[in-house]
């Protein structure tokens, strides 16, 4: 269990994968490739994805569940995939918004 | 957090992707990283608290801005068309701190206690100045380290500066802008001053979005409209009065930029009839017309080229007026207007503009955070909004006309008088008056035939309430506006105050 809130950085344990929150705050069971993900910088490495969880994540695509309740940033790619619980994480099409700058 | 998180996944991603200059001999994303990294151990090595920037446009912007949040030192840009007294004064504050100058800020800042300095180009040949390079991912990740320092023209008292965080930062990036989306032929034309939010914004944005920045060092508007023809520019940022003084050159040029497929303006009041000039001379643009502050990390409302074209369009005068709008909230912004005595004012009702969002930074280097316990921030722009929640911003609330205790706002009066079609400029304020407190005076810059005093007086009693009337219409030659374009209604205040009957 990690606790989220919008700039908490999160990384897999398992591969490359590190996210970053956009949206969603609280108690929540964040995983990449099957196994829990903890806070940024505080934990090794060790094992791989496992199967059923190695579609991988991409660098800079927004990932969210389906009932919207939270959405991360991908801002380092792994092989490993990211769910919420039992919920796979899929990436968000968001409609572009115009360039302001 | 920290912005460098944004270079680092954009060198990743487009690493050969050319991120400033042009296509032949800029800096690459791989080489905009490892410049950072060099200025960054080279900062590390020295005792800078910051990294006072001094120049115009140009490749050394990125590489200071990131390079400096690498260090964990905030980048510092300052104004180098200060008086040189003035130039000094800014720098010492900032003391002991790396400069990166032009060649005129060398010797201008030479004096200054605790400035260790770097020519622009001396940088650029060397970043690192004998110092070994940062390691990769090596920056400090503290979302509430200070990432930007930018001094505000106070208009009493030193200037005060601006504190921008790295949360405030990448939060706009990305709620604002979607990851490697620009094509790789996009190439946006940087002009806006390093000292102005809007610079800042825009590098973070370009290079995240992996479009090029081609910076303009010295804006005329011939050399702009020769660099986006040499260049290719896709994309542009102005202010008001840039983007006035380009269609006006276009006009004189008889050209028209086919490549420029968006432009953004913002930071002042826009004329009407110029936006109107410029959708015919960007045949192939998309405009946007943006709202924002230093204080909340630039943009927070937005019309896009979609809104333009739809308001345009309608029938209906309501939808027309969107027009002169700003827009509505970018995501995860929320806008207030609220009466004097803090209450929600109705739609339609002008008042005071609050603002919130995890980019509203609303806090200064000297005094401290001015958000209010619920995290909102006031902005000292009067405006109101519409049902749809599209907000129009009337301008500082200082410059607000108090007529026998009516309010009034200049934008509106100043609005109409430029319907005229004899009004090239105007601006509306307030001249002390025995009978009502204040009256209404104008300044308006005129073409021939110039139309009298009384046929403006009779437009706006036309169009807006006898109130607004102006008791005083004055012919100019000029208005006073400040280098990114605003319109300094307090000056012409100050200076028909005293010879009005009731000064």
């Amino acid at each position: 269990m990690v606790e989220l809130r919008p700039g908490a950085r999160f990384q897999s344990t398992v591969c490359t994968t590190e996210v970053i929150v956009v949206k969603g705050t609280g108690p929540a069971e964040l995983s990449c490739g099957g196994a829990p993900m903890a806070a940024a910088g505080s934990a090794e490495r060790s094992g791989e994805p496992s199967a059923d969880a190695s579609e991988g994540t991409l660098l800079g695509k927004r990932y969210g569940d389906p009932d919207e309740t939270i959405e991360v940033l991908c801002t380092k790619a792994g092989p490993g995939s990211l769910a919420l619980g039992d919920v796979p994480l899929t990436v968000k099409v968001t409609k572009p918004l115009p360039a302001s700058d | 957090m920290n912005v460098m998180m944004l270079l680092e996944m954009a060198a990743t991603a487009m690493s050969d992707r050319v991120a400033v200059g042009p296509l032949d001999g800029g800096l690459t994303g791989d080489r905009l990283m490892g410049d950072a990294a060099a200025l960054a151990g080279r900062l590390r090595a020295s005792k800078a608290e910051h990294l006072v920037l001094c120049d115009e446009p140009g490749a050394v912007l990125p590489v200071s801005l990131f390079g400096a949040a690498w260090a964990g030192v905030p980048y510092v840009p300052i104004n180098y068309r200060l008086a040189d007294d003035d130039l000094r004064r800014l720098a010492e504050r900032t003391a002991p701190a790396l400069a990166v100058v032009d060649p005129s800020g060398a010797e201008r800042l030479a004096e200054v206690d605790g400035l260790e300095i770097v020519e622009r180009n001396a940088l650029s040949d060397d970043p690192a100045g004998g110092a070994q390079p940062a390691d990769l991912s090596d920056w400090p990740m503290d979302p509430d380290a200070a990432a930007v320092l930018l001094y505000t023209s106070g208009t009493s008292g030193p200037p005060k500066a601006a504190l921008l965080r790295h949360r405030h930062l990448v939060s706009y990036v990305f709620g604002t802008v979607e990851f490697a989306s620009a094509g790789p032929d996009e190439a946006h034309i940087m002009a806006v001053p390093p000292y102005h939010i809007a610079s800042v914004a825009a590098q973070l944005s370009q290079v995240y979005s992996g479009r090029r920045i081609v910076p303009l060092p010295k804006f005329d508007p011939d050399s702009w409209i020769d660099l986006v023809l040499s260049q290719g520019v896709t994309h542009a940022m102005l202010v008001p009065t840039m983007l006035a003084r380009i269609v006006d050159a276009l006009d004189r040029r008889g050209e028209a930029l086919e490549s420029v497929r968006f432009v953004s303006y913002g930071g002042g009041k826009s004329h009407r009839a110029v936006v109107e000039r410029a959708l015919e001379l960007f045949p192939a643009a998309g405009f946007s017309h943006a709202y924002g502050l230093t204080e909340t990390s630039s943009t927070v409302c937005v019309m896009g080229p979609d809104d333009h074209r739809r308001w345009a369009d309608s029938d209906d005068p309501d939808e027309q007026a969107r027009l002169s709008s700003a827009g509505r909230p970018l995501p995860g912004v929320e806008i207030s207007v609220r009466r004097d005595d803090g209450t929600e004012a109705e739609t339609g009702t002008a008042g005071e503009i609050w603002v919130r969002g995890e980019q509203v930074a609303g806090e200064y280097a000297e005094g401290g955070s001015t958000l209010d316990d619920d995290g909102w921030f006031r902005t000292r722009d009067s405006g109101h909004t519409d049902d749809a929640g599209y907000l129009w911003v009337h301008g500082r609330n200082d410059d607000i006309i108090i007529r026998g205790g009516e309010n009034m706002s200049p934008g509106e009066i100043e609005d109409v008088l430029l319907t005229h079609p004899a009004v090239v400029d105007a601006a509306a304020f307030g001249v002390p008056s025995r009978e009502w407190g204040e009256e209404v005076a104008v300044c308006v810059i005129t073409r021939s035939p110039a139309p009298a005093a009384d046929d403006l007086r009779e437009l706006v009693r036309a169009r807006l309430r006898s109130s607004r009337v102006p008791a005083r219409v004055e012919f100019v030659d000029e208005l006073p506006y400040n280098d990114t374009g605003k319109l300094l209604r307090r000056e012409l205040r100050q200076r028909f105050a005293s010879d009005s009957p009731g000064g």
